[in-house]
């Protein structure tokens, strides 16, 4: 894998921040970094290629989208584990899903669009065979959503 | 709530942004509208929130934070505000929710907590506990990871 320079790290610290609202946001950005627009460009895709970006682009409130979102954490039967996870992914609205440390021993994240669409999602969860208990987590205050890291 | 032309704009957004010399042109041939329509909708959107965020998020395992742990603890109501504020200022903490709780779980607070080890991760969460005089909590480290992908809005 690419080490990462010095120059990628100003790079990617202004990347996890905010892209310019701008007709050329990158040139934007190569000003502030002392460089030029195709030198941030290719970098910015050499850095992609490489594997160190998730995903760059819009990343949304998605309660102001209308959405409401929960956390949802199911005890399955320790046999019943990849059936049930496998059942879970295949929700759109599913977007993490990961098996933790603990007797609720699968935890997912749940965005629907209105009630109904929340209800029968979890009902029908619920019943998976292999499903002991279910608690439905809703968030009653977001206090910090903020995935950033200062690299150095 | 949205307008049509809004909810194209977020399907066209919520993918990966172009990497070139003018993106929100090729954004906007995409929608159908002038650039200038669509940066003006788009600093609205900030504006009003429903935009969290316009930039990069990185694999952090891939830049030097291996570790992370979902830690959930017990926060009195009367403390909860001083708490979350305190708690939201270290920058290991990623997330911070308020959420219900169930009569065999007392967990009403969640915390994303990332470091370079698993170690690194409990030395962060003992300092949390003291820092806030709180002594219930538990750790829920990831055993495996079953799906992490972005959320696709008004596809349905």
């Amino acid at each position: 894998m690419l080490g990462l320079t010095e120059f990628d790290k100003s790079l990617l610290n202004l990347l996890q921040g905010s892209i310019a609202l701008s007709q050329r946001p990158f040139r934007d950005m190569a000003e502030k970094l002392g460089s030029d627009e195709q030198t941030v460009i290719d970098r910015i895709n050499l850095l992609k290629e490489n594997g160190y970006v998730r995903r760059i682009g819009a990343f949304f409130n998605s309660e102001k989208l209308g959405y409401t979102g929960t956390l949802v954490a199911v005890s399955v039967k320790p046999d019943k584990i990849a059936s049930v996870a496998e059942a879970i992914n295949k929700y759109p609205g599913i977007t993490h899903n990961y098996e933790r440390e603990c007797d609720y021993n699968l935890w997912f994240t749940l965005l629907t669009p209105d009630s109904e669409t929340h209800d029968r999602i979890i009902n029908e969860i619920g019943a998976l065979p292999g499903v002991e208990k279910l608690m439905d987590l809703s968030a009653r205050r977001k206090y910090k959503i903020n995935v950033r890291f200062n690299l150095k | 709530m949205l307008s049509e032309l809004d909810k194209r704009i977020v399907r066209a957004m919520q993918g990966d942004f172009p990497i070139c010399a003018e993106p929100y042109k090729k954004i906007a041939q995409e929608v159908g509208i002038p650039v200038e329509l669509l940066l003006e909708r788009l600093t609205l959107m900030k504006e009003q929130g429903q935009i969290r965020k316009l930039g990069a998020v990185l694999r952090h395992r891939e830049i030097g934070f291996s570790a992370n742990v979902l830690c959930v603890w017990v926060v009195p109501e009367e403390r909860m505000e001083k708490v979350a504020a305190n708690m939201c200022l270290n920058a290991a903490v990623t997330h911070c929710y308020d959420r219900n709780t169930m009569p065999d779980w007392p967990y009403n607070f969640y915390t994303m907590i990332h470091g370079s080890s698993r170690e690194e991760c409990e030395a962060i969460v003992d300092e949390l506990a003291i820092e806030n005089n709180l002594s219930e909590r538990r750790l829920l480290f990831t055993l495996k990871e079953w799906k992490k992908t972005s959320m696709s809005y008004f596809t349905e």
